[in-house]
């Protein structure tokens, strides 16, 4: 099952703000160029990309969980 | 010739060890944030010291050379590709014309230093090429790296295949220790509030950057009750304005301390409790957010011990690699 990594260290989110949906939900189909989360570091939001395809199965981190470099954010399969 | 930029990387600079002389002006001395390391980096390819290179943070910069040159990352530990072919950290290694360097997930610490020989060659202002991004000053343009960008390179020295010994660099402690000398300020708060600073343990928040490094997990400050003076705010963290030095801990609102860094504002209305010791400096600069850190209380002589044994130990570093 292909994982998808936090590009950098930060405290990820799951939706573009509080009030919205997020991203992705189970069943989901992912193409590459699609965003599943944010990573906020240095007051600065950034987007992480699936870059993969496939079904989004859910997310490992947690929302407004702090990660690290590497950890496993969502899994697609 | 030169390097193209391919991809930027989260926010990646160009920084030499900066522009003092101005900061009673109100323009930070700027800089490297981890200012060992990229003295060491441009030691290792031959250049000066104080040559500029690239500082880049939690994610490395991809990058297309333009001519055969040497090149050394220094600083955090971010697995190294040269053509997708790991490369070794603190060590120079030849790149050919049409390479390309780019970076796995950082592991460890939070900036890398790269150095290339001859240093990159942008235009210097106030004496730096330092990027300072707030006052649009330095580097390139005044900003950060952004794709298809082409970095000037100047003129390579004695460029050599070099490594430092790893037992020569300093290994972080968990928690992260930071030494404060206590300050101007430091009688505003109460005793007890005084050694809850030094007991508690705190965490580097994500808002960290280069202008200053956040910290949250403590206790509030205790103020001393005061009657607040005519030109200060009507917070108890307020005072008629005054100097920051580089190091410096505000705590505005009294909640969460911020260690002023290389392009930290030289002054305002926040009370400083002290300030971090020069010697420690470099460490912050390699802080991820979420990291666990105490402040160690340390007094100007202690301070000055730590300054001195950290330059004895760059130069350890400087003789072994003159001598390869």
């Amino acid at each position: 099952m292909p994982d998808i990594q936090s590009p950098l260290p930060g405290t990820f989110y799951h939706a573009p703000s509080p009030e919205s949906e997020p991203f992705k939900k189970a069943g989901d189909a992912v193409a590459p160029e699609d965003t599943i989360g944010l990573v906020e570091v240095m007051k600065t939001f950034i987007e992480v990309k699936a870059e993969i395809s496939g079904t989004f199965d859910g997310f490992v981190a947690g929302n407004a969980e702090p990660v690290q470099a590497g950890d496993v954010l969502a899994k697609v399969t | 010739m030169a390097i193209k930029v391919r991809k930027p990387g989260l926010s990646t600079s160009i920084q030499d060890l900066g522009r003092p002389g101005y900061f009673h002006l109100g323009i930070p001395e700027g800089g490297a944030m981890d200012r060992a390391a990229l003295r060491v980096a441009n030691m290792l390819v031959g250049n000066d010291e104080g040559a500029a290179g690239l500082e880049a943070v939690f994610m490395g910069p991809e990058l297309e050379f333009q001519e055969d040159t040497w090149v050394a990352v220094t600083g955090a530990t971010m697995p190294i590709l040269l053509d997708g072919e790991p490369r070794e950290g603190w060590t120079s290694f030849p790149v050919r014309k049409g390479q390309v360097l780019s970076f796995g997930f950082l592991k460890e610490g939070a900036r890398i230093y790269i150095a290339i020989a001859g240093g990159i060659d942008t235009p210097a202002h106030l004496g730096s090429r330092s990027t300072y991004v707030i006052g649009a000053l330095g580097g390139l343009d005044g900003r950060p790296l952004a794709a298809d960008d082409i970095l000037p390179l100047g003129k390579a020295g004695d460029a050599a295949a070099r490594q430092v010994d790893q037992a020569l660099l300093p290994a972080a402690s968990q928690p992260v220790e930071l030494r404060v000398l206590p300050g101007l300020y430091w009688h505003r708060i109460t005793e007890a509030s005084q050694e809850r600073f030094f007991d508690e343990e705190w965490t580097v928040a994500p808002e960290a950057d280069r202008m200053g490094y956040r910290f949250r997990g403590g206790s509030p400050m205790e103020f001393v009750p005061r009657e607040q003076p005519f030109g200060a705010g009507s917070d108890p963290s307020n005072i008629v304005d005054g100097c920051y030095s580089y190091g410096s801990i505000q705590v505005p609102g009294g909640t969460e301390p911020i260690v002023l860094h290389r392009d930290a504002v030289s002054g305002g209305g926040y009370f400083t409790i002290g300030a971090v010791i020069s010697a420690d400096m470099d460490l912050i600069g390699q802080l991820q957010p979420n990291t666990r850190v105490r402040f160690v209380k340390v007094d100007m002589e202690t301070a000055l011990a730590a300054r001195k044994e950290r330059r004895a130990r760059l130069q350890t570093i400087r003789d072994a690699l003159a001598a390869t």
